[in-house]
């Protein structure tokens, strides 16, 4: 054997081992994409609510967020909750938009790096994400049903992180390193009760576009 | 004194998808066949010939089971197996490393 054979020979065996046990067709440019989705998204919400948001705080002649109304909303106030149904479908649209450019991105890199789109690697990753993510979002539809916003933002962050960080081994170790940043920024957030659409953008948007970039330089060549 | 070494390679390793099934079992707990198959990209006789040989060698253990009326047959490796292969792996760097050093 030449030595570029056996070289070759132990590059196979390492993609193979690799290829084997995580899913790396995951798509740096979707992470973008989402981070683009969640922006926009965060903007729609700020420049349609958050007028009517002042308004309503001069018409109680209080704007400080220490009045008697309880700090509820995603920004700030109660004001909010009168647009949860409009909120919830913005968010629905984000998130859907981001799932379908992400299983069209993927599907491409599966198909350029040899490894099923739908097999025992994208399986077990997404069975990982699904166990935190269900129980979050269990979660924060109670807390809608029960009328407390507060908390919402800082949840989604939470939860998202933790799936992230369950779902790492079974693809690029990076997205352990995202998980925990977006769990760190759901506990400052939490002590920010009326800036949740702030975190948001930092969270979905920011930190989607920064590791979308880093991962499409590192792995979607 | 490069033939020594090259008689240390495992002969069940010699063929390319051999190395390969290892190399997934390694690095899995398990796999079942028609992820394999999936993933090395070989028809069913193929993987089928060369998993029986790696059974005959006890370096796998073949697990069957029903998934509702589906059979799924499932694939670890054995001590044995993991040994032989990291033994291959070492034997391969030596090899490289001989070959630099002419």
């Amino acid at each position: 054997m030449e030595e570029k054979e056996l070289q070759n020979e132990l590059a196979s065996i390492r993609s193979i081992m690799e290829r084997s046990s995580k899913f790396i067709s995951l798509s740096g440019l979707s992470g973008i994409l989402a981070g683009v989705y969640a922006l926009i998204g965060a903007a729609v919400v700020y420049y349609f609510f958050y007028p009517e948001l002042i308004i309503s705080r001069n018409s109680t002649g209080n704007p400080s967020i220490s009045d008697n109304e309880p700090v509820t909303g995603l920004f700030y106030g109660g004001s909010y909750a009168f647009h949860i149904p409009q909120l919830l479908i913005i968010a629905i649209i984000v998130l859907a938009a981001s799932i379908i450019t992400a299983v069209i991105l993927s599907t491409r890199q599966a198909k350029r790096k040899g490894q099923p789109m739908w097999g025992k690697t994208s399986r077990t990753l997404l069975f990982q994400m699904a166990i935190p993510l269900i129980a979050g979002g269990a979660f924060i539809l109670l807390h809608i049903y029960r009328g407390h916003y507060g908390l919402i933002a800082p949840s989604t962050l939470i939860f998202y992180g933790l799936s992230l960080v369950s779902a790492s081994t079974f693809t690029f170790t990076d997205v352990k390193y995202l998980g925990l940043i977006e769990i760190a920024l759901g506990l400052v957030a939490a002590c920010y009760p009326g800036a949740g659409l702030l975190f948001w953008a930092i969270g979905f948007g920011v930190l989607h576009i920064i590791y979308g970039c880093m991962m499409y330089l590192k792995y979607d060549k | 004194m490069n033939n020594i070494s090259f008689d240390k390679l495992d002969k069940a390793f010699e063929n390319r998808v051999r190395l390969q099934i290892m190399s997934v079992l390694v690095a899995n707990e398990r796999y079942d066949f028609n992820s394999l198959k999936d993933l090395l990209n070989i028809t069913d006789g193929n993987l089928a010939s060369h998993l029986k040989a790696l059974e005959k060698e006890e370096y796998i253990m073949v697990h069957k089971s029903f998934l509702g009326r589906k059979p799924n047959t499932n694939y670890e490796a054995t001590i044995n197996g993991k040994q032989a292969f990291k033994e291959h792996l070492n034997t391969l760097e030596q090899l490289i490393k001989l070959q630099k050093h002419i």
